[in-house]
């Protein structure tokens, strides 16, 4: 009974943000002065939507953010996906000291890069564009490393070596026996991939023009700007723009968590 | 013919892709930094003269980079030591037969899937000197409002507990994951010894999670030691903020930010990078080492 209350209390600390989040953007400005703060929503989200609206083009911002979110997690499943593959189940020298490169490249801080990346943008002519987002997460070293162990669960070496017998190339090996044998997997790294490519902030802020080409994170933070902190009209953003990850989460929830859970069991 | 080389050549394919993104947008640009560093590097006019140490001489005499590196070393340490405690300790609640395990797993990684932006968002409205729960709650007992922004102590608190809100659930799943791999037999032994399930705790469970242990500990030294968007974004004035009126929140890669995308001197904001890159360096091989030692070996 204690566990559970317990467990009650944190879940209630891990939502009640996001719940506040809601009623502060359901509300006029002028209600959050009361002297007990509000905890039942109110009736101006919609207002408080169409204002974000009318101040940053949040339209533009969504399409901006699918456009990159949708090819980083196209290119990272299927990138991640071939390199996994060969690292569990294709036989080369090296295979071993590359595959611990690839984990060892997660810890080295790329952030601090971040002042030659942005020149080297700046010379390629794509400032303000998607692609100077795009690019920097084709792939991920977390991606090649859950997929690896994926191919190593469920690829029957059986099976790779049977195709390569029939004369098959490792390419179609990889396309008729890997990769729908780790489709379940590959499911949920195409989930983390996207919820990661569409919460980045700090590399977005710098490279893409925030008057012009925003993703959503770069727009709803423009809204924070300005001497006067309108809290409705922030978190009314704030509200939509953590909507499509929180539905794309509570859908696949055991699956994500199952996919974290999994990123943590590492030899 | 085709397919010896299919064979050979091919895995090398696979992973190139990889190394090649890594090398070209991480490796490259991380070290040429200390090149741009040694450099009067303007970020629109481009390379204005080798200078030498002239940037690390000025940086070392700059009391706003010291002011970086202690707010950045104090918000890690009032962060990243009781998350990864409280997450060692929820993962022992969670570590049972429960019901509805998928309820509680996802509850407690859901701070995780929104974005940090509007985790600091949400935050600074909760924050807030007038209208946030917290000083509400603080006045139900009695305690006079705290202008949180203000103070060094107290903006570090509040930027903290941003930090822990959003990544304790998560380090208690990875914890989760490795306690489940140890043998259920250890637990019936030490129950049979008489052991406490505190003591049981201490000498079965945490000795067996230790390679996950040192992974937190040194995956949240790299991270907090960079932390950027919380304290940026705790601020009425948005992302122009240099972390306060008087800086007393401002970290070193904020520093770095308005060095290199506010003033434009890349030089020296690579100086500022290269020299955190050295912090965080130190930083995690002393945390590596200290826990280490302390988490005894199974």
């Amino acid at each position: 009974m204690f566990v559970y209350g317990g467990l009650a209390a944190i879940l209630l600390a891990s939502v009640f943000p996001l719940y506040w989040s809601f009623v502060v953007a359901s509300k006029d400005n002028s209600a959050l002065g009361e002297a007990t703060p509000p905890l039942v929503p109110g009736g101006n989200l919609f207002a408080n939507i169409a204002r974000v609206f009318d101040t940053v083009d949040f339209w533009a911002a969504v399409q901006n953010s699918l456009i990159v979110a949708g090819s980083v997690t196209v290119s990272n499943v299927l990138l991640s996906s071939l390199a996994g593959f060969a690292f569990a189940r294709l036989r080369f020298r090296g295979r071993n000291t590359l595959f611990l490169v690839v984990v060892g490249t997660a810890m080295v801080p790329t952030q601090l890069g971040v002042i030659p990346l942005y020149l080297m943008m700046a010379e390629l002519d794509w400032y303000g564009q998607l692609q100077a987002v795009i690019f920097p997460a084709l792939v991920s070293a977390l991606g090649v490393f859950l997929m690896r162990q994926a191919c190593e669960e469920a690829v029957p070496p059986e099976l790779v070596e049977a195709a390569r017998m029939d004369g098959c190339s490792v390419l179609s090996t990889f396309w008729h026996v890997g990769l729908p044998a780790i489709r379940p997997q590959a499911a949920v790294l195409a989930m983390l991939t996207f919820m990661t490519a569409w919460n980045d902030f700090f590399w977005p802020l710098i490279v893409l023009d925030p008057n012009d080409s925003p993703t959503v994170q770069v727009a709803v933070s423009t809204l924070a700007s300005g001497h006067f902190t309108d809290y409705a009209l922030m978190l009314a953003g704030t509200s939509i723009g953590v909507l499509p990850v929180i539905a794309l989460f509570l859908l696949l929830a055991r699956q994500v968590v199952g996919g974290i859970m999994q990123g943590a069991v590492k030899g | 013919m085709f397919s010896r080389w299919d064979i050979r050549i091919t895995p090398y394919l696979l992973i190139a892709p990889f190394f090649l993104v890594f090398g070209v947008f991480g490796l490259f640009p991380l070290l040429y930094t200390a090149w741009v560093s040694l450099h009067d590097w303007q970020l629109a006019d481009g390379n204005q003269g080798f200078v030498g140490f002239d940037n690390y001489a000025a940086l070392l005499a700059d009391p706003l980079f010291y002011n970086a590196l202690f707010n950045t070393v104090s918000l890690f340490l009032i962060s990243t030591v009781p998350q990864l405690l409280a997450a060692l300790g929820l993962a022992a609640l969670l570590d049972r037969s429960l019901k509805a395990k998928t309820l509680w797993r996802a509850g407690i990684l859901l701070p995780n899937v929104v974005s940090v932006v509007a985790v600091a968002l949400v935050f600074t409205q909760i924050f807030d000197r007038d209208f946030g729960m917290v000083n509400w709650l603080l006045g139900l007992v009695g305690v006079d409002r705290i202008d949180w922004q203000a103070g060094v102590f107290s903006s570090h608190v509040a930027v903290s507990a941003m930090v822990m809100w959003r990544w304790t659930g998560y380090n208690a799943l990875l914890y989760l994951a490795a306690m489940q791999s140890v043998p259920r037999e250890q637990y019936e032994a030490a129950e049979l010894d008489g052991a406490s399930r505190w003591r049981a705790f201490w000498s079965i469970t945490v000795p067996s999670i230790r390679p996950t242990i040192l992974y937190t500990v040194v995956v949240s030294t790299i991270a907090g030691l960079q932390l950027f968007v919380e304290p940026a974004l705790f601020d009425p004035k948005g992302t122009a903020g240099v972390g306060g009126s008087d800086r007393q929140y401002q970290t070193l890669t904020m520093y770095l930010y308005e060095k290199g995308f506010r003033v434009f001197d890349a030089g020296y904001a690579s100086a500022i990078a290269w020299m955190l890159f050295v912090v965080v360096l130190v930083f995690a091989l002393a945390n590596f080492m200290v826990t280490r030692r302390s988490v005894r070996d199974s």
